[in-house]
């Protein structure tokens, strides 16, 4: 059951990009942080034309001079948003965040909790487990392009997710979190940090949506994901904000040895959504799966950067990211293969399949490799097309409408992707979420 | 696989010979430079005035170090020669040439028996063409064949037209320095219907120390004609850097055919940064065949922009990257109108410390229809210490247009090199037939002479690379 939490303060956030964010009851570590993010901030220039890592990115999307900082939630609102935070019919837990702060919640079980699983908000995790949130607190190094806005987030962020699941731990049923953006240029941070002890096994979902249509807003997103040895993560977040958001999400994983990640994005809301996500193999032996579902449409631009990087021998990543464009939108994929030295028996893999569906529509893919060991096996595959004809054809024949039988290709096209993840609660979750956003 | 380099023989091709230039535009590079090069050369005024702008454009451009190698930045443009000529004036017959390069093209092994193959031999001694003798069969056909310094001269009415229009000189840095003080290279005119049986040559050669190579390179085939050149350079080796930078620009009319061919083989100190692009007419083709076995870096990307419907473009590039070498190769395909096709395929190989790199860009804009794009590059790992890189980007707009591009890095299979050391192959041998196989598909593709010569450079460059 869902309980409702009491008002928290919004803290000191008068101006987004002008004033740095002074929460004095916060632990001395934390507010070091803060001021070191905020000064880098400043001293970090914006990418220019010239950046490899923004190239055939809209750089207007980062000129983000007319948002605010978030509101709280009127009564009315709150009701709707608790309303609508639903997602899979079986679950662990469950915490709904609003402009920023924790709404409601569905605590973990008592048994999941004697075993020492804890599903904290960032506030509380700093209380309760602060020796783990200092030492993995954006610790990874930003390395796709948005240095400058994971240093905004590092700056700004005052609550959030952080699950910590210990050693032997098990925790059968998916936690799921939401997110939600309210007001006309609001902007939220949501953080996440996941942290897995050995051999724990863990599925979180995450849902990022708004409760207006139209309303622009700003989402700076960061998820860290840090496995320890022999731990098992199925991670997916849902960006379903409005189609007139700004979405920067920052992704990276960490994988101890024999760990293994699966790693799911589902983009559909967003005029611009920007996605960097980095899998990094600091054991042998580890395994990463790295998903990507986009469904663009009208004039949205999806912009998505990866690294997979092998710094140790014996580790698989397996990227596969399918792309299904409408009308006017783009795509953007730039993905890099990093085998560092003596990074032997290296098993690495990169697909990017782009299904073009209209005349408008564009995809821009930069899948790159940087081998230095030579006993690996890397490649990679980029594809761009459209709707085979005879297939169109096909199911025309057996009596199914035209755009029903676009749609039904489409959603099969993108159950490549959805399918690895083996779960059969959130294939069919988000099947639907496709399929709303395709009949549309 | 082992940890220990390639050791290469390095003195195959390094001599040198006392040539005592005739004229000399010393170090550096400034306007005076330019207009000295400009008196040299007797250039009309628009080709001066053509430098001119290109050194601003030059100046103004900053070094693509935001994608490419820091090791551009080694280069020191004051400390380059820019014009240096063994002789004023191209001689006609072989007799003419002095012997001292005639001595030069022997141990480069060009036997005068190979020249019976051969349409012509242009040979380019520093940056004058010194020989050329284009046979009397393809000058009856109307084909000219001469040096760009006399084709701008003689011929304005057909090189004014394309020159410079291929690849712009604000294209990139070095292709503004190239238009600047470009010397040497040949221009080709092959008029319509034409079909020139035998390969076009030119042998290119640097040999004076800190000397610059800035070759211009122009052939315009005209509608329905054939047209195969064919481009190779060894250089001597010397102590500290040297610059090549070429612009070849191709034009291929409707319905035409050319093919380009290269095997780059300079010594280990040389910076070759060349530029090469093609445009190709309605049902045109132009290929782009690529062998990059020298230099210290190579950053070379062949591109065909094909402008007609249904025309062709194709790169097939090799690269073998060996310690102290890096080859920065690929394509780019640009398809500006319907049922365009273009494909690529690269494959490389990386010894030693050696690093291999594959840059390729495609663009297919919005409306066109049936434009077909196929990519695939391969790259081979000898060495525990080699490196190999692939940055492609490819641009896909509308429906009807489709793209592949496909890519792997592998290594000499450790069983293919046990089956053949059991048959009494030495484990070098067996290395040297692997990666040879590995090349072979491309290799074939090769006119004969070149791939003799290919199979016999790679046989040298897998010498002692395992063991």
């Amino acid at each position: 059951m869902l309980t409702q939490t009491p008002e928290a303060d919004l803290g000191n956030m008068a101006s987004l990009l002008e004033t740095p964010f002074i929460d004095p009851t916060a632990p001395e570590w934390l507010q070091n942080l803060r001021q070191q993010a905020w000064t880098d901030f400043q001293n970090t220039p914006a990418p220019g034309r010239k950046d490899e890592a923004w190239r055939f990115a809209n750089l207007k999307m980062l000129e983000l001079g007319q948002f605010q900082p978030a509101s709280k939630i009127s009564p009315d609102a709150k009701s709707g948003i608790l309303a609508r935070s639903t997602g899979l019919t079986s679950i662990a837990g469950r915490l709904v965040f609003a402009n920023g702060l924790l709404l409601a919640r569905q605590d973990i079980s008592n048994e999941l909790q004697s075993k020492g699983v804890r599903f904290l908000t960032f506030d509380e995790a700093i209380v309760a487990i602060p020796e783990l949130v200092q030492q993995h607190f954006m610790s990874q190094r930003v390395a796709l392009g948005s240095a400058r806005l994971a240093a905004l987030h590092k700056a700004k962020v005052s609550t959030g997710t952080v699950i910590h699941v210990p050693k032997n731990v098990e925790v059968a049923l998916p936690l799921e979190i939401f997110h939600w953006l309210d007001g006309q240029n609001s902007t939220v941070f949501p953080h996440t940090l996941i942290i897995l002890g050995d051999n724990a096994k863990l599925t979180v979902l995450e849902h990022y949506q708004s409760t207006n249509t139209q309303a622009e807003g700003l989402a700076v997103a960061v998820n860290d994901l840090i496995l320890g040895p022999g731990a098992n993560l199925t991670y997916v977040s849902i960006q379903n904000w409005s189609e007139t958001a700004r979405s920067f999400q920052i992704n990276s994983t960490e994988l101890a040895r024999d760990a293994r990640a699966t790693n799911m994005v589902v983009n559909l809301g967003s005029t611009y959504a920007r996605y960097e996500s980095a899998s990094r193999m600091r054991g042998p032996g580890g395994r990463s799966d790295m998903l990507a579902v986009n469904v663009a449409s009208n004039h949205q631009e999806f912009d998505q950067r990866t690294l997979q990087d092998h710094a140790q021998p014996n580790c698989v990543s397996d990227l596969l990211y399918k792309n299904a464009l409408s009308d006017f939108s783009r795509s953007i994929f730039a993905g890099l293969i990093k085998v560092e030295e003596l990074s032997h028996k290296t098993d690495a893999y990169q697909k990017v399949r782009n299904l073009l569906l209209s005349d408008d529509a564009e995809a821009n893919s930069m899948p790159g490799l940087e081998i230095l060991a030579d006993d690996v096996r890397c490649s990679h595959g980029a594809t761009s097309g459209q709707l085979e004809k005879d297939e169109i054809f096909y199911l025309l024949s057996r009596g199914i409408p035209e755009p029903q039988a676009r749609r039904l290709l489409v959603v099969g096209f993108l159950n490549e992707a959805i399918a690895r993840l083996g779960n059969e609660d959130i294939e069919q979750h988000l099947n639907a979420l496709i399929a709303a956003k395709s009949a549309a | 696989m082992s940890t220990t380099a390639i050791d290469i023989d390095r003195e195959v091709g390094n001599f040198t010979y006392d040539i005592k230039p005739y004229r000399d535009s010393g170090f550096g590079l400034s306007e005076d430079t330019i207009h000295y090069i400009s008196d040299v050369k007797d250039d009309p005024q628009w080709v001066r005035d053509f430098r001119l702008k290109a050194y601003q454009t030059f100046l103004d451009k900053p070094m693509p170090t935001s994608w490419a190698t820091k090791d551009l930045e080694a280069i020191d443009f004051s400390k380059i020669r820019y014009y240096l000529s063994a002789q004023a004036k191209t001689t006609r017959s072989w007799d003419e040439v002095p012997d001292d390069i005639k001595k030069t093209f022997e141990r480069l092994g060009i036997p005068e028996q190979e020249r019976k193959f051969l349409a012509g031999v242009e040979a380019q001694f520093d940056s004058e063409a010194v020989y050329s003798n284009v046979k009397a069969a393809v000058a009856d056909q109307g084909v000219i064949f001469m040096g760009s310094t006399e084709a701008l001269k003689e011929h304005p009415e057909i090189f004014r037209k394309w020159f410079g229009k291929v690849i712009p000189t604000g294209d990139n840095k070095f292709s503004a320095l190239n238009s600047a003080v470009f010397s040497g290279g040949s221009f080709i005119y092959v008029p319509p219907g034409v079909k020139v049986k035998h390969p076009l040559q030119a042998y290119f050669r640097i040999n004076s120390e800190n000397f610059g190579q800035f070759e211009r390179t122009l052939i315009i085939v005209d509608e329905g004609a054939e047209l195969t050149y064919m481009e190779g350079c060894t250089a001597p080796k010397f102590t500290t850097a040297t610059l090549h930078s070429a612009v070849v620009e191709l034009v291929a009319m409707k319905g035409a055919k050319i093919q380009y061919i290269t095997v780059q083989n300079w010594s280990s100190n040389v910076f070759n940064l060349v530029t090469k692009r093609g445009i190709a007419h309605e049902d045109a083709e132009v290929k782009w065949i690529d062998c990059n076995i020298g230099s210290r870096l190579t950053m070379k990307y062949p591109g065909v922009v094909m402008k007609g419907r249904r025309a062709r473009g194709e790169v097939i590039s090799i690269a073998l990257a060996n310690d102290g070498q890096h080859q920065d190769t690929g394509a780019k395909m640009v398809h500006a109108a319907d049922e365009t096709t273009s494909n690529v395929i690269s494959k490389s190989i990386s010894v030693g410390k050696g690093r291999a790199t594959y840059r390729g860009l495609v663009h297919i804009p919005k409306h066109l229809k049936g434009c077909k794009n196929n990519t695939e590059c391969d790259a081979l790992l000898i060495n525990t210490t080699s490196r190999t890189d692939t940055y492609p980007a490819i641009t896909v707009r509308g429906t009807g247009n489709t793209t592949q591009h496909e890519a792997s890095v592998s290594q000499v299979s450790a069983e293919q090199i046990f089956y053949m050391q059991q048959r009494g192959l030495t484990e070098g041998q067996a290395m040297s037939l692997s990666v040879n196989g590995f090349v072979n598909d491309l290799v074939r593709q090769f006119p004969m002479e070149y791939s003799v010569e290919l199979k016999r450079l790679i046989d040298m460059e897998m010498e002692g690379s395992v063991g």
